[in-house]
């Protein structure tokens, strides 16, 4: 067992409308970033974890997702990456 | 009849319930604690409103794990009464009791405000009392009520009648102005597939004395009474 530690980014699943995101963006413009499209505002969420190896610590961490971390209806996640900690 | 109240950490309307249950519609109510595994024989569950877990990573998320929530579950899946108010209705949410989810008010406001909602569907454990079409006033209180849920999914509550209550105006309009957090085709509450477990953002149990601006909850509780005792 060696620990890792894995890095899980959270978003609104594309499409649904993000009022958050929304507002982000409005404010950049405000700000003078006339070339913004678009802005998401999601979670990001840092879990150190006991594994095998990278490859498990991964699947860990998406069932993790699955059942707790992320809204199935509502959100996507994405593994960003998985070191060793 | 005997209503079990859940209190979580975090939860604040658990004793307006227990007000509206006990003092208003003259039932025997307990409060059930989130640790604990027994639902001490209760009837009917109110999973009540609040900031459970503080609403931490999202609203009923942590909640939906809790000892007493795995009890309220298998009483749910066996055909039991349970009201899930405002925190309640994202609870059930997130422990897959209803489908779909509350997102934060399109506004991103949170909204204190008095609403009026059309009944759906007078044939429910809930509403049995009320008319089709029957315009309420209750509270809302949230930050997160905004109901969604896929569009097949949405087809399908409607085709089932499980769409209960609706944001309409005092005339019983369902417009975008009545609307007080953007919740898809203004849903304001949602049954289960059983007709069991219902799911609503405003609040009936703050709704049940003239004094307070309203007493149109009462029915509500009363259908309960008047379906479960049956």
């Amino acid at each position: 067992m060696a620990q890792f530690r894995i890095a899980v980014h959270i978003t609104p699943r594309k499409g649904l409308l993000d009022p958050q995101g929304n507002a982000v963006r409005d404010a950049l413009r405000t700000l003078g970033f006339d070339g913004v499209k678009e802005v998401h505002v999601g979670r990001y969420i840092i879990v150190e974890t006991d594994a095998y190896d990278a490859v498990s610590a991964e699947e860990t961490v998406a069932d993790m997702c699955k059942k707790l971390l992320a809204n199935p209806v509502t959100e996507d996640f994405e593994i960003e990456s998985s070191v060793h900690a | 009849m005997k209503f079990g109240i859940v209190t979580f950490p975090g939860s604040n309307c658990d004793y307006d319930a227990f007000h509206a249950v006990t003092d208003v519609l003259g039932e025997e109510a307990t409060y059930l604690w989130h640790k604990d595994h027994d639902l001490q024989g209760s009837d009917v569950i109110v999973l009540p409103g609040g900031f459970s877990y503080g609403d931490y990573l999202r609203a009923g998320a942590i909640a939906r794990f809790s000892p007493i929530m795995q009890e309220i579950i298998s009483h749910a899946k066996s055909g039991g009464p349970v009201l899930g108010i405002c925190n309640g209705f994202q609870i059930a949410c997130e422990a897959g009791l209803l489908p779909g989810a509350l997102m934060r008010n399109s506004h991103l406001q949170f909204v204190s405000a008095e609403v009026r909602i059309r009944v759906e569907n007078a044939d429910t454990m809930f509403t049995n009392l009320y008319e089709c079409g029957d315009i309420l006033k209750m509270p809302v209180a949230h930050g997160d009520g905004r109901f969604v849920a896929p569009v097949a999914v949405l087809d399908a509550l409607e085709a089932e009648g499980r769409v209960i209550f609706r944001y309409a105006d005092a005339g019983g309009n369902i417009s975008a102005d009545a609307n007080p957090n953007g919740s898809e085709r203004n849903i304001a509450g949602v049954i289960s597939e059983g007709g069991n477990v219902l799911g609503m953002m405003p609040h009936p149990e703050r709704a049940c004395s003239p004094l307070l601006g309203s007493s149109d909850g009462v029915r509500l509780l009363e259908s309960i009474l008047a379906r479960v005792a049956a």
